[in-house]
């Protein structure tokens, strides 16, 4: 079959679905949403009626994909490395009981952060869970290691993790594809129960997890995507980790890399492999996509032997993606610069776009809090964030999804008023609600704006689970129906939605104000779908 | 064989059909590829770019080394010098003088011209105007792929055989009209290179 060009994330996707997929499970978060709006998109998905459409939030999604494995078919739950933290608690207990039917967890990190709250590295995860990792170099290896990850997963009974980032997933290259396999008939795990993690079963299925651990390490040790390269010069060893092997190479693309290699991309540690070549070389160099997690435990607390270079010892920026350059400089290779950059060239931060329903939400905020003074305003994740910049200055927090709400409650118990909680309406069903309840239960004077613009916009304008549903869920949790009000954010309503949101702030109880109007770019796609 | 490109723009310019049509000739031909795009955030008017990558042996790194890339191709003059430092000494800078202002301190006119009459090797080229000219606005970016086409180590009727099959399902008309800005760019780059 000719090469395919795929992104990574679409390498990944169309593996998942020659490797016999039958659902894949996620939340959208850069850069890790193009792998399931793929299969959306895809004909052998629709063809083989592989469930595809969106989860509420990441734990859901992991859940549902556990279900799915526990009825013997193969399924992967999609994430970015925050997504994580919302399903960390299926993630470590579905260690533990064992996967049925292939599972895939797939988790796409974004160091450097150029989309993200942190840079935070899944393989720890993965090593707190005793999972295995899959962590490809390049969109061949993503496609392989995606297609034999489902094996590996039903082999060991195990859920596999695979691990990539930014640069991966959002970066093109040839694919070869391999044979489509059937997805896998409804089949129910021998144990029937497998899946119940009571105290007196849990302790023995997690004892089973850390024998499986031994015949792993010995799959690391014989993997084909575990390399050692010899080297001449023994001065140096060098250990990479995913794509990090690309850096490396990029600097001996005329000549030959003279130190031993050993290329890791899959975990367990091949810790035999690892030995040898720390015991023939002088001093070992880790280049890591993320954090020092290899060179950590090389190293350990005191770098006795102080031969270990890496991140921790400033040998490569502690930091932030590598690039060709860094890993160049780490070597003593010398690099080459264009000429700098001009001093006239100004940053171009981006902007709500013109005519977004945020920038009217948020002016007629910014004068209904005139005269409360600044700091209460706690905003969310999504484009309004974008709230945060000039010439807004409308927030004063965005921490994790759903923290508006709560922190908005928690200053308010604290004694601070008004205070009010800015929300998008997919951040609401991600991870609100529960939040709102918890103020509604407490009767906490909270001021809550859920921007509803019918869209997950920050992503690319996934459909939204609150469409048409925000009012009613409100009214379910217990919202007095008088103090939920709905405006219409535009510029000629300005004046009365000042006045709703001022009579809401004075209001000493739980108030929710639902500015809705659909995002200026979900409005546009569809107008021009609609004229073709 | 290797040609680097860094594709520089903002948001919403069409730096990405750019390179699916060079993606799509390279494919064609057999030649390795690897094109890091950025997403996410793009769709907002903050600035954007691609890593191009073109050879005829495998391709180690995603990304372009500093100093390294033959040639940056941008649809907007200030984002073109945003990349300098990536471009190699004897590089190219092919870029469309028309500036896209949604910033306050966005550079004066004047000072932006001195800053490309000091690049050696270069087209700056009005791509609005010849792509209006030609009866589409939005085919401002083939003008651009034109004026490049000259330093891309490729036939041109691998270009132009790429935008007909790329363009091909929005209809004849559309793909006549940006075969025509291809073309067009490409003389103006063969006259003032
Ligand atoms: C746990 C987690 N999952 C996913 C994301 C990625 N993400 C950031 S904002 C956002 C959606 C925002 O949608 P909405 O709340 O409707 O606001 P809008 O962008 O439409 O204004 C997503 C999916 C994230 N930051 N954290
Ligand atoms: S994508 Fe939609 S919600 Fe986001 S800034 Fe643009 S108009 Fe606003």
């Amino acid at each position: 079959m000719a090469k395919q060009l795929f992104l990574g994330d679409e390498a990944i996707a169309q593996a998942a679905l020659d490797a016999g997929l039958s659902g894949v499970y996620a939340y959208p978060g850069t850069p890790s949403t193009e792998i399931t709006e793929y299969i959306q998109h895809s004909k052998q998905a629709a063809n083989g009626n592989v469930h595809r459409e969106w989860a509420s939030n990441e734990k859901t999604a992991l859940e549902a994909a556990i279900g799915m494995s526990y009825a013997g078919k193969r399924a992967m739950a999609c994430m970015k490395h925050v997504g994580l933290n919302v399903a960390a608690d299926p993630f470590m207990n579905v260690a533990i009981t064992g996967a049925n039917g292939g599972l895939v967890i797939l988790v796409a990190d974004d160091p450097s952060m150029h989309s993200s709250q942190d840079e935070q590295d899944s393989r720890f995860f993965a090593k707190f869970a005793f999972i295995p990792v899959f962590e490809p170099s390049n969109q061949q290896e993503a496609y392989d290691m995606t297609y034999e990850a489902f094996d590996y997963s039903e082999k060991y009974r195990i859920p596999v993790m695979i691990r990539i980032t930014t640069r991966l997933a959002h970066s093109r290259a040839g694919v070869e594809q391999r044979p489509a396999r059937p997805q896998n008939e409804i089949n129910l795990h021998p144990n029937k129960k497998q899946f119940i993690l009571l105290p007196a079963l849990a302790r023995k299925y997690y004892n089973e997890l850390l024998d499986k651990q031994i015949p792993m390490e010995a799959e690391s040790e014989n993997s084909k995507y575990n390399k050692f390269i010899e080297g001449k010069d023994k001065s140096l060893g060098i250990i990479t980790s995913g794509i990090a092997y690309n850096y490396l190479m990029e600097n001996y693309v005329e000549t030959t890399c003279p130190y031993p290699v050993l290329k890791i991309n899959q975990y367990p540690l091949p810790v035999k492999m690892i030995t040898k070549l720390v015991d023939e070389c002088d001093s070992v160099l880790v280049l890591e996509e993320g954090y020092p997690l290899i060179e950590e435990q090389l190293r350990g607390l005191l770098n006795r032997g102080g031969n270990i270079k890496g991140r921790l010892d400033g040998t490569i920026s502690r930091v932030g993606e590598l690039n060709p350059n860094m890993v160049g400089s780490a070597l003593g290779i010398k690099q080459e610069e264009g000429s700098p950059i001009p001093e006239i060239v100004a940053p171009r931060p981006p902007a709500l776009c013109v005519a977004c329903p945020h920038i009217d939400s948020y002016i007629a905020l910014n004068e209904a809090m005139v005269e409360h003074g600044e700091g209460k305003v706690f905003a969310d994740i999504g484009c309004y964030t974008l709230g945060a910049l000039p010439p807004y200055n409308a927030i004063y927090s965005t921490v994790d999804m759903g923290a508006s709400i709560t922190m908005a409650k928690g200053a308010a118990d604290a004694g601070l008023r008004p205070t009010v909680g800015v929300i998008g309406d997919s951040t609401f069903t991600h991870s609100g609600i529960t939040s709102l309840l918890d103020c509604v239960w407490d009767k906490t004077p909270v001021t809550i704006m859920i921007l509803d613009n019918s869209t997950t916009g920050m992503t690319g304008g996934q459909d939204s689970h609150a469409f048409g549903k925000i009012e009613t869920i409100c009214l379910g949790l217990g919202v007095e129906k008088e103090h939920i009000r709905i405006i219409k954010p535009l510029k000629n309503r300005h004046a009365e939605n000042v006045q709703v949101i001022k009579e809401e702030l004075a209001y000493e109880g739980v108030s929710v104000i639902i500015p809705t109007r659909e995002c200026i770019q979900t409005l546009n796609k569809r107008v021009r779908e609609k004229s073709k | 064989m290797k040609i680097d490109i860094i594709l520089a723009g903002v948001g919403g310019q069409g730096i990405l059909s750019i390179a699916s049509i060079i993606g799509y000739a390279a494919v064609k031909k057999g030649l390795y590829l690897k094109q890091a795009e950025v997403h996410g955030m793009s769709q907002r008017g903050g600035d954007v770019q691609s890593n191009f990558r073109l050879a005829d042996y495998p391709i180690a790194s995603d990304l372009i080394p500093k100093g390294k890339a033959d040639l940056i191709i941008s649809v907007e003059p200030m984002e073109a010098l945003r990349y300098l430092p990536w471009l190699s000494k004897d590089g190219m800078l092919i870029t469309n003088d028309q500036p896209f202002i949604n910033i306050n301190n966005y550079p004066d006119e004047s000072v932006l011209k001195a800053e490309l009459d000091k690049l050696p090797r270069k087209v700056v080229i009005n791509a609005d105007q010849v792509a209006k000219d030609l009866g589409s606005v939005r085919s401002a970016n083939m003008v651009i792929l034109g004026a490049a086409s000259p330093f891309i180590n490729m036939d041109f009727s691998a270009l132009e055989n790429a935008v007909s099959e790329v363009f091909a399902r929005k209809g004849e008309e559309v793909v006549n009209v940006n075969l025509a800005c291809l073309q067009a760019g490409r003389e103006f780059a063969e006259k003032n290179k």
